[in-house]
Formats: C-alpha cells, structure tokens, sequence
C-alpha cells in the first residue's frame, strides 16, 4: 500500500486532467430547461394538472419551429415534494446543461438557493416561497415571476378592503396552514392591520389540515369575521370551505389563496353549488378562452388526439403553461442577444430581466421583471364561484406595494 | 466484508473481538480507501458524486438508527426531529457566532444527543409500539417547537442560511469538495460504529435488546445503557442535519418532517437491523433504487406506453416498482440485504460444491 500509494495518486490526477480537459464544449443548440414536478407527492393534485400544461407549451413552441429557430428539450423530474430527489434531479439537470429551472415546492426551493446562485442557473418559482427572493440583489438567480405570498396577503387586505368598504374597525380572520410557507405572510397582514385599523385574529390549522372545525366555528361565532382570508394547502382548501358553509358564514366573505383555489378544491367541497360565492385569488388566467389554449388544442387535433383531459383543471394546467411561457420568453430574450443559442443561465438570468408587456393573450399577468424585482409586480385576479364556474370579478391587481417592498428590504438588512 | 475464514479457529477474545478478522480485512479496507478517495471522485461526473454524497448522509443517519433500533432494541420514530435539532444547532452556532464546521458539528451533535436522552427517558418503563409512540411524540413536540419558536428557527420561514463549510480557508462548495467533506465523516461514523459495538457498550447494548431483564440480572445498567443509546444514537442523527445543512446550504424545517423519520427506518429494515454492513445497504438501496428505476423507465417506458402518458406514469409506477421490490426484498430474506449476502458468500464458499 504504501510503495504503491505514489503511482496511484499519479494515476487520479492523470484521470481527474484528462477528464477534465474534456468535459466542456457540450453546448450545443438545443436548450435545455428543467422542470421539477410533483405527480405523486404530497402536492400531487397540483402536479398532475399544472405539469402537463408547461409539457404541452413547450411542444407547441418546438411544434412551430423553437424559440428562434432553436428546440427546447423540457427534462421533467418528478420529486415527489422531497428534498433528496430534488437535489438529484437539480444535479442531473446541470449535467444535462440546463439554462433554467423550474423549482416546484417551498421546501425545495430553500434546499436549491444557494446552489442556484453558486452555478448561475435561474430558478422560478411562481406562486410559493422565498417573498424576500423578490429582490433580485439579494437573490440574483431566484425569479418569483408571480405573485409570492407576502403580495398575496396585501391583495387580499386590499380586496378585503373593496368588498367592505372599507376597513377600519372590521374583523378580519387569517386562516392559515401551519407550516413556514402559511406563516409566510403574517408579518405582512399584521402590519396592514395597524396601518389600515383593522382587527387582525390568525386562526392556525396544524397539519395534515383536515380538522378545522373548532377554528372555524370560533372564526364565525365568537369572533363574529366580517372577512376571512384563508392560505391553506392540499386538501384543507376543500375542508375549509365545507366547515364554513357548515356553521353558515356566507363563503363571500371569504378569499382564498391561490393554493386554494383550484376546481379541485370547490369539486372536493361538495360541488359548484355549495361553494357559491366562495373567492379565489390567481396568478394566471382562468378558463378556457385563451389563443395559446386554443393552438394546443389545434395541435392535439392535428395529431389526431382529444385534447387532453388536463386542460379541463383550467386553474393548474394554465399555470403550468404560464410558467413554461415565461421561461420560453426569458429564453427568447436571451437567444436575441446571443443568436447562435449557445446560451447561458447568466444570459437567461438577464433575459428574465428583460420580460416586459409578456402577456399571452390575457393569460399571464403584465409583468414587468427588472433586475431589482424579480416578483413581476405581485399581479393578481380574483375570481368568484358563480354559477358553476370560476367568473372574474376583478382586472389584475396587486396591493401596498409600499409595505411589501419595505419587508423585502428588513429581510434583506437581517442577513 | 468479501474476505471469509474457512472455520472459526480463534482462540482467545482478543482474536474474537478484533477490527479485522483476517490480514485479508486489511487489504479489502485499504482497496475500498483507494477507490472511494482517490479512484471514484477523480474519475465521474460531478452529478454521479451528488447521488453518492446523498447516500452518504443517508449512511451516517441509518448507522446512528440502527445502534438504537438494531443493537439496543428500542424504537424510534423521532430521528428526523433529532436531526433537526443537530441542523438549527450548528446554524445557528455558524451563523450567530460565525463557528467553523469543526466546532458547529460536534455541537450539534452533542444537543441533539441531549435532546435523544430525554425523549429516551420512556423508554425505561415502556418497550415495542409504546415507545414508538412516545418518540412520536417527540418528534411532533421538536417539530412544532422549531416551527414556532422564531428564536430557534431564525424567523417566521423556519430556515436559516448556513455558510459553506471551510477546511484551511477553503471553502467546500463543489460537489466533489462536499464528497470528501462527507466521506470523511462516513469513515468517522463506520469506524465508530464498528467499534463501539464490539466493546463493553456495544455488548451491553445487544445483552439488553436480546432480553433486558436477563441484561440487569447480569449487572447492566439498564438506566444507563437504554439512554446512553438513545444519546449516541441522537449524536449520529444530529450530525446527519449538521451536514445535510452544509450540504444544501440552509437548515429549513421542512427536510426534517416525520416522512424523514420513517425513510430511515426503512432503510435499517431492508439492509438488515444491527449491522453495519446493512446500514450502508439499507441507504444505498432506498436511496439509489428510485434513481435506478427512473432512468430504466425513461430508457424503456417509451417502448410500451405513449410519449405523454409516460410523463405521467413514470413516477406513478417509480412508487409502485420501490414498494413491490421492497417487499420482494423482505420477503426473499426478512433479516435484510446484509443477510441476503452473507447468504450468498456462504454459497460460494463452497461453490461448486453442494456441502
């Protein structure tokens, strides 16, 4: 061992130059975007919608040539909403050269931060997680690019604010999953409570979140809510809203956030009819009135296939091709800088930054993404359940842009 | 490990109780200490180094689980709040007193090990699904603890960002930097483990999981014993969020829920409960088989179903294929994969002989 020790190390060091001085100059020009999704875990009634949708974008993109005349290959990784598998994956897609990554899940998206910004590979993660990734200084290569929970908990005051008439002196009722990503936003309506002189109670469902019926009959007997925001997860949306309407709280004083507010949830509550009323808040259109939506059934038809059943969940499977979109737009942006496609994720980084007056027909917000908000602007709709489907009651909005941007900067001055 | 005696010939316990049974035991752990420091991390992909760097955090918590569960007969499904107890203790030793990795770890380690003692406390009186239960609820009381005490968890997100380990002023980023980073501690914990069983703790360890009241008759301390297992058994668990923290650069609550808990013990029961060796195998197999069974359905899943369902029941039937073969495992050998080969060893030692 030990006479041979000297050779050997010889030897790995041979290996480790020789590989080395291979391993660059792969690029080549089809692009690589990585996709985590959650078709079997604890999320899965999202996955199983919302992945199909940034599946079925991505094609119709290379179905019409690619992104300037460049493919996309979409590498889909399922990571069952756990932490090692997504780590996993997240290596395998740098292997393959990934230029940007889809991260599915609050708790995987915290495990991937540093090593999205130590590689220089974007990440999107539109929806949940991180409200302090907004600032793009701090973050550099993470992109809410849809409204994160802390502007989510102001529209919600601010709507809140619409159906009241205003908010001083009322009750308002947080209703929340009991975990980091429902605590998320509390700082944030706590202070809008002072600001705006309203009664603030949080009501905390523990996990699994399936009994809340000692919350919601305080909500609605005791504390006597003249409005409840509701940020639940999974199936708790469903129970929610079946324990509401179960002590008689009209569930038009109630809007929820947009992990709550699925087709599934209301079908899971009991059926359009009992939900009645009920408010959802979304970060991409509802329904199915939308040109793309429109070519991805024209391209099922011309392979001679129904369209998918998928498409019926409009609220999932168009976020799934909102967030494919706006990845394919930062994609374009950075191809127009670089035509020869061999891309970076610095450049798509930059070609994020670049998004602006991206708006698919109506399906994505306008967002405007700079390189200090990564966010987009916090945009969203509500939507009520009225007559059996989702019908829009406001335009996109978002609220107190003031008060979000000044937790953003204390959570920035805290490290 | 490969290397067999023909017949037990010892004599005395020293030759009984020895690291290394044979001079061929020797040569086989300077083969393996070859291959794993100098021939594997200079000669693949960074990516095949992430896969094994998961397996060897997994390794370092199943070898702490299984002197628990294995070697001392208790249960516990509380292991993944132990963890997290070792990851909020080392973050926040790092980052509000700015402690390397040398001093962050072992402190971690050493509350976890505290906080293992004291949900060991029932173990004293209760045993089997009882004591499961009350580490049950140990694990829920850490993990609403954490998720509710922001002075613990750094904030309302319950995750603080770690710094990267350094080692003489470099700081371990790379995935090959964390692979030797991580090997050192597996060596660390295998070589602990393997020593601590074969002395007087160890023994006592196994007296009491083989039948405690003949153990105390024989003048175990069982007091003693039964908590110095679950602190020892904590340490490993605590060291194992240590460096799953400074392997994914944040301690969030959320990797350390009760999934986690059940993963390993999953992984100590398919690789064989008290034994090293099945430790290593049991993490190995859980973690690995998944990635195993993603990459055969990607290459062959095309050939049977549609491009679009595939998509969608590649994961399905991932689940599926983990669960059939665990079960087929189990039902093949229920002491587990050691024993599976041990088994085969034995075949071939007389191969091609039948006797």
């Amino acid at each position: 061992m030990r006479r041979s020790f000297p050779l050997l190390l010889g030897l790995a060091v041979a290996v480790w130059t020789t590989h080395a001085s291979v391993a660059p100059a792969a690029a080549s020009h089809e692009i690589v975007m990585g996709f985590l999704c959650d078709r079997t875990g604890a999320t899965q009634t999202v996955g199983v919608n919302m992945c199909p949708g940034a599946q079925d974008y991505v094609r119709l993109v290379n179905a019409k040539g690619g992104v300037e005349g460049h493919r996309i290959r979409l590498i889909e990784i399922d990571h069952e909403y756990k932490v090692p598998p997504a780590v996993e994956a997240y290596e395998r897609y740098k292997k393959e050269g990934a230029v940007v990554i889809a991260v599915y899940g609050t708790p995987i998206v915290y495990a991937l931060t540093q090593r999205l910004t130590e590689d220089r590979i974007p990440g999107t993660t539109p929806g949940f997680g991180r409200g302090d990734a907004t600032d793009g200084t701090r973050y550099p290569y993470i992109f809410p690019i849809a409204a994160t929970y802390w502007s989510q908990g102001a529209a919600a005051v601010d709507f809140a604010r619409q159906q009241l008439g205003g908010l001083k002196g009322k009750k308002i009722a947080y209703l929340f999953y009991d975990n980091p990503a429902g605590r998320e936003p509390i700082p944030v309506v706590e202070e809008l409570s002072t600001k705006e002189g309203f009664q603030l109670k949080t009501f905390a469902v523990p996990p699994p979140g399936v009994e809340m019926g000692a919350q919601v009959l305080d909500i609605a007997q005791r504390y006597h809510a003249d409005f409840v925001i509701a940020h639940l997860f999974g199936r708790s949306p469903s129970v929610s809203i079946k324990e509401l309407k179960r002590v008689g709280y009209p569930l038009r004083k109630v809007v929820s956030f947009v992990w709550g507010s699925a087709e599934a949830d209301v079908e899971a509550a009991g059926g359009w009819p009992a939900a009645e009323g009920y408010h959802v808040m979304q970060f991409a259109g509802v329904g199915t009135d939308y040109p793309v939506l429109n070519e991805i059934r024209e391209m099922y038809k011309k392979e001679g296939q129904p369209a998918p059943k998928e498409m019926t969940s409009t609220v999932y499977y168009n976020r799934g091709v909102v967030w494919a979109a706006v990845q394919v737009e930062a994609v374009r942006n950075a191809i127009r800088a670089k035509p020869d496609g061999r891309i970076t994720g610095e450049d798509v980084k930059k070609g994020f930054e670049k998004i602006a007056n991206f708006t698919l027909g109506g399906l994505v917000p306008p967002l405007k993404i700079t390189p200090n908000d990564h966010e987009g602007g916090g945009l969203v709709q509500i939507y009520q359940v009225k007559g059996g489907k989702f019908a829009r009651e406001t335009d996109w909005f978002s609220a107190y842009n003031d008060v979000v941007a000044k937790h953003i900067k204390e959570a920035g001055a805290k490290k | 490990m490969i290397h067999r005696e023909c017949g037990v010939l010892k004599t005395t316990y020293e030759a009984d109780m020895a690291l290394y049974p044979l001079p061929i035991a020797r040569w086989t752990v300077a083969a393996l200490a070859v291959l794993f420091f100098l021939v594997l991390p200079f000669s693949v992909h960074e990516y095949y180094l992430s896969i094994v760097n998961l397996i060897a955090i997994a390794v370092v918590g199943a070898l702490g689980l299984n002197i628990l569960v294995g070697s001392t007969g208790q249960i516990s499904i509380g292991h993944g709040a132990f963890m997290s107890v070792g990851a909020y203790t080392a973050a926040n030793f790092a980052v509000r007193l700015g402690a390397p990795f040398w001093l962050a770890l072992p402190l971690g380690g050493a509350m976890a090990a505290l906080v293992g003692a004291v949900v060991g406390i029932p173990s004293l009186r209760i045993k089997g699904l009882y004591l499961a239960i009350a580490t049950l609820a140990g694990q829920l009381i850490i993990e609403w603890t954490i998720n509710h005490v922001t002075w613990i968890s750094g904030g309302v997100q319950a995750s603080i960002e770690m710094p990267r380990p350094a080692f003489l002023g470099v700081e371990i980023a790379s995935q090959r930097g964390m692979y030797f980073f991580l090997m050192f501690f597996v060596v660390l914990a295998v070589v602990g483990t393997l020593n601590l069983l074969r002395s007087r703790i160890g023994r006592a360890f196994i007296a009491i999981r083989d039948h405690d009241i003949a153990a105390e008759i024989i003048g175990i301390n069982i007091f003693r014993y039964k908590l110095l297992a679950f602190a020892i058994s904590s340490f490993y668990a605590g060291v194992t969020g240590v460096l799953y923290t400074y392997y994914l650069g944040i301690a969030n609550y959320e990797q350390f829920q009760i999934t986690v808990s059940i993963d390993y013990l999953a992984m100590i029961i398919i690789g064989g409960l008290g034994s090293v060796l099945g430790a290593i195998f049991g993490a190995i197999f859980v973690t690995l088989l998944p990635i195993v069974i993603r990459y055969a359905m990607e290459a062959l899943g095309g050939l049977v179903f549609s491009q679009a369902s595939v998509l969608n029941i590649i994961p399905n039937l991932r689940l599926i294929l983990f669960g059939t073969l665990i079960v087929f495992f189990l039902v093949v050998e229920p002491e587990g994969l050691n024993r599976l080969w041990r088994n085969i060893r034995n075949y071939f030692r007389v191969w091609p002989f039948a006797y």
